[in-house]
């Protein structure tokens, strides 16, 4: 009976979601084979040259990683306050996405600033608080894996810390005084960068919508691995 | 202990308190010169040619680690749904031959 149970197939609109995450990942898959040629027919930026080309993944990056960090902290009050298993197995997946994204933002900003402002790393605003918000996702998957009994609900109250630090980290370059690009530089692209930076971040969120489909239904299956374990215990 | 002596530890006690501030006012021993042209001038054609920091290492590295990861973290979930799967299957037959047995 368990065992029918388990095998037995998702109703139907899982089951199309589950097919529409690779066919996702097949259209971003496309989108980046293209991506390059638009990064370089893009117009070089006057003062930065070839470096401010960085910018094309390294701000959808930024923006996609700020979409996955408000998944994760929505999805975690939804099952701190609802008590829905579904919600902290797609905050747990968030989180996840969230952290990989932060890793790539923290890795290749320091690539374009280290020929953009000649260092490495700025103990700025946005640098140091993007930096805290990675660190903040770094504490919810430790506390998912090293804290036993009840770290789910303490986790998801580290997700809604890590959520409320979002709009700080985006509106840190207009409050304080950093050498970081401020939010008018999206807003006011040239059309020969507008089109580039738009379609990468298209491509960003679909990939991210694709994969943290994956990793759901990864911590779905986890979830009834462990009840089937408990069946055959009792 | 007489008028002099704490007269003279409480000069100590002032001047040892506020010999932090006096050191953190000092103007610094030599002028910062911020730009080289300030220090004698170059001719242009005397320059590297070179750029002194390469823009195309850096850019190549930033896109190749985007990409590493991304198919690394594909990687690393296509291998544990794998495990997860195998494992489901395995209890399950145990589960189903228990039941006959």
């Amino acid at each position: 009976m368990l065992n029918e149970g388990l095998s037995a197939r998702s109703p139907k609109p899982k089951a199309k979601m589950n097919r529409l995450y690779p066919l996702l990942l097949l259209v971003a898959a496309a989108m980046f084979a293209y991506a390059p040629f638009m990064i370089l027919a893009a117009p070089y930026e006057s003062t930065m040259g070839l470096i401010q080309k960085i910018f094309y993944f390294h701000a959808p990056v930024a923006m996609t990683m700020f979409v996955s960090a408000f998944v994760c902290g929505i999805a975690s009050a939804i099952f701190l306050f609802g008590g829905r298993l579904g919600a902290d197995r797609v905050a747990m997946a968030a989180a996840e996405l969230t952290s990989i994204l932060g890793l790539i933002v923290l890795v290749t900003g320091p690539m374009w600033a280290r020929k953009a402002w000649g260092v490495w790393w700025q103990w700025d605003a946005r640098l140091t608080s993007t930096l805290v918000l990675w660190l903040i996702f770094q504490a919810y998957l430790l506390l998912r894996r090293f804290g036993g009994p009840g770290s789910d609900r303490l986790a998801a109250g580290v997700a809604l810390f890590g959520m409320a630090n979002v709009p700080f980290v985006y509106w840190s370059v207009n409050v304080w005084r950093t050498v970081h690009p401020t939010t008018t530089v999206v807003p006011s692209l040239q059309p020969g960068m507008r089109g580039p930076f738009w379609y990468c971040f298209l491509a960003f969120v679909l990939l991210y919508v694709s994969v943290l489909g994956v990793r759901t239904r990864l911590e779905k299956r986890r979830a009834e691995l462990e009840a089937l374990y408990l069946a055959v215990e009792e | 202990m007489s008028r002099g002596t704490r007269l003279l530890a409480g000069l100590v006690l002032t001047l040892a308190l506020a010999a932090p501030a006096a050191f953190a006012q000092q103007p610094p021993s030599r002028p910062q010169v911020s730009d080289p042209a300030q220090q004698g001038f170059v001719p242009a054609d005397k320059l590297p040619q070179q750029e002194p920091i390469p823009a195309a290492p850096l850019v190549a590295f930033a896109y190749a680690f985007v990409w590493i990861v991304v198919f690394g973290y594909l990687w690393s979930i296509w291998r544990r749904l794998g495990t997860v799967e195998r494992e489901i299957q395995a209890v399950s037959k145990r589960v189903t031959s228990g039941g006959r047995g």
